[in-house]
């Protein structure tokens, strides 16, 4: 993949669950080396916009490229890294036994497992079993997995909800440094001061796109001072009421 | 390259027997609740004798079958209902490596308790069988498979654990009705002889039931042995088209 090539580029996706179109005829393309934060309100269709791009997706039409294939290429599978909201590991094993098990799945070299728990900051609780382990350390768990082999693209979503605000920022403090190394980054929350640490936003409600801007571009844009208003701002454009219009 | 095109299987063997380990308490129920039920048979029927040697033998190959159809479909269950399933089909990882690896785990522990349900049976217990004790072990270990491989294959048709559990009376109860253990199968009605014809449970309990009897590998014997594993390739062939890498 050329240095210069978009790491995802969207045009035209429809997403049908359960007989009723979830998604409507997206268009976005995300640079290689970025954080993107996908940002919207639950039901809004951030899961399935991610498993689309991960290729797990049912009923996905229009384009979907990832790192320059078509989602879902069974050579894409050891390239991309994915956290789902379910925290996805064996909770009757051991973080260790988990971690080795993945490795060996995406053929990550044995010393892997080492380098991804001091990433994730669990040496200490490696030996222990999941089941035992906190809830932002369960998350944390789900987190390593996906980083063993060193995947191009991480899709993460909502790796930072339940977790207390020194792990967050320890969190995003990873996630810049990954970026830092070139891996690019789609991570989808709810929290709208999450904006902030990332190079780009996605605004999706109702399985549209408001917005694909920077942060600053978009304050700008709406005349607002944070990405919560902004974001209102742009749900009452949308909806044709404008401010005071009634 | 044939070692690394293998990893993942034997990763997942690995994986689900480690996931055993960490939970003595179910190896526990594995291995002693056979020996406990087969020992209470010979008990009971200790004052009859040569009865215990007619159904001990058929009892050492279906406990292997219930136990490992449950087991396997609670456990695939739960790989889909974690997330885990949809994890593992996003990664590189072939459905064969997924199945084939609780086919390796579950068929492995399946023989350990075949072996030592076997061996109390006929050591302790005294059971007595006209033919060879090892081909009363091979056919304990490939009930155990089949076990597994239609537990992986219904695991796809539940939701929740509780309907799980529910296939064992749904699906295996009218087979033990039908396979020739309450009454053989050429007496059954016409209509339940042509079923009982086609459900694995049937050939299963044949090839004991002769075993008890024959003192040679008869033609039936190999016969129902090579149609035991035609199921277990069947269910796992089925099991493997309800593993899909995308879903709704």
């Amino acid at each position: 993949m050329a240095a210069d090539e978009p790491a995802i580029v969207v045009d035209d996706l429809c997403v049908v669950r359960g007989g009723r179109e979830v998604l409507h005829g997206l268009r976005f393309s995300i640079p290689a080396g970025q954080i993107v934060l996908l940002l919207g309100p639950s039901g809004g269709g951030k899961s399935t916009l991610i498993r689309a791009v991960v290729g797990v997706q049912e009923h996905v039409t229009g384009r979907c490229d990832v790192l320059g294939l078509p989602a879902g290429h069974a050579d894409l599978r050891d390239r991309i890294g994915y956290v789902t909201q379910a925290t996805a590991v064996y909770p009757d094993l051991t973080v260790r036994e988990n971690l080795r098990y993945f490795a060996a799945v995406v053929g990550a070299p044995h010393d892997d497992v080492d380098r991804v728990l001091a990433q994730v900051d669990l040496r200490d609780e490696a030996g222990r079993l999941v089941h035992s382990l906190s809830g932002g350390q369960h998350h944390r768990v789900s987190l390593a997995v996906a980083l063993l082999g060193t995947p191009e693209l991480l899709v993460l979503d909502e790796p930072t909800v339940g977790l207390d605000p020194v792990l967050r920022r320890n969190l995003w403090r990873l996630f810049h440094d990954l970026a830092a190394g070139g891996v690019t980054l789609l991570v989808s929350s709810h929290v709208m001061d999450e904006a902030s640490e990332c190079d780009r936003l996605l605004l999706l409600r109702d399985g549209s796109l408001l917005a694909d801007d920077t942060e600053a571009g978009l304050l700008a844009r709406t005349g607002t001072s944070d990405v919560g208003d902004a974001f209102l701002h742009l749900v009452d454009e949308h909806d044709g009421g404008g401010p005071g219009d009634g | 390259m044939t070692g690394r095109r293998w990893r993942p299987l034997v990763a997942t063997a690995r994986r689900v027997l480690a996931q055993l380990r960490h939970d003595p308490r179910t190896i526990g129920l594995l291995l002693v609740a056979p020996l406990v039920l087969i020992g209470l048979l010979a008990w009971i029927l200790s004052g009859s004798p040569g009865v215990f040697d007619l159904w001990g033998a058929v009892l050492v190959g279906i406990f292997p079958l219930i136990v490992m159809f449950i087991v396997t479909s609670v456990a695939t269950l739960r790989e889909r209902t974690g997330g885990t399933l949809e994890r593992l089909m996003a990664m590189p990882m072939h459905r064969v490596d997924f199945l084939g690896g609780y086919a390796l785990a579950f068929g492995f522990a399946a023989t350990v308790q075949a072996v030592v349900v076997s061996l109390v049976t006929f050591g302790v217990f005294g059971l007595d069988v006209a033919g060879p004790v090892p081909a009363v072990l091979v056919v304990a270990v490939l009930d155990a498979l089949l076990g597994t491989s239609l537990g992986l294959f219904v695991s796809a048709f539940a939701r929740t654990e509780f309907q799980a559990v529910q296939f064992f009376p749904a699906l295996m109860l009218p087979q033990l009705l039908l396979c020739g253990l309450i009454a053989p199968t050429d007496t059954l009605p016409p209509p339940l002889e042509a079923v009982s014809k086609v459900l694995p449970l049937t050939y299963a309990v044949d090839a004991m039931q002769q075993l008890t009897r024959q003192p040679t590998m008869t033609a039936t014997i190999w016969r129902d042995l090579v149609v035991l594993v035609a199921f277990i390739l069947a269910a796992l062939v089925a099991g493997a088209a309800t593993l899909r890498r995308r879903t709704p």
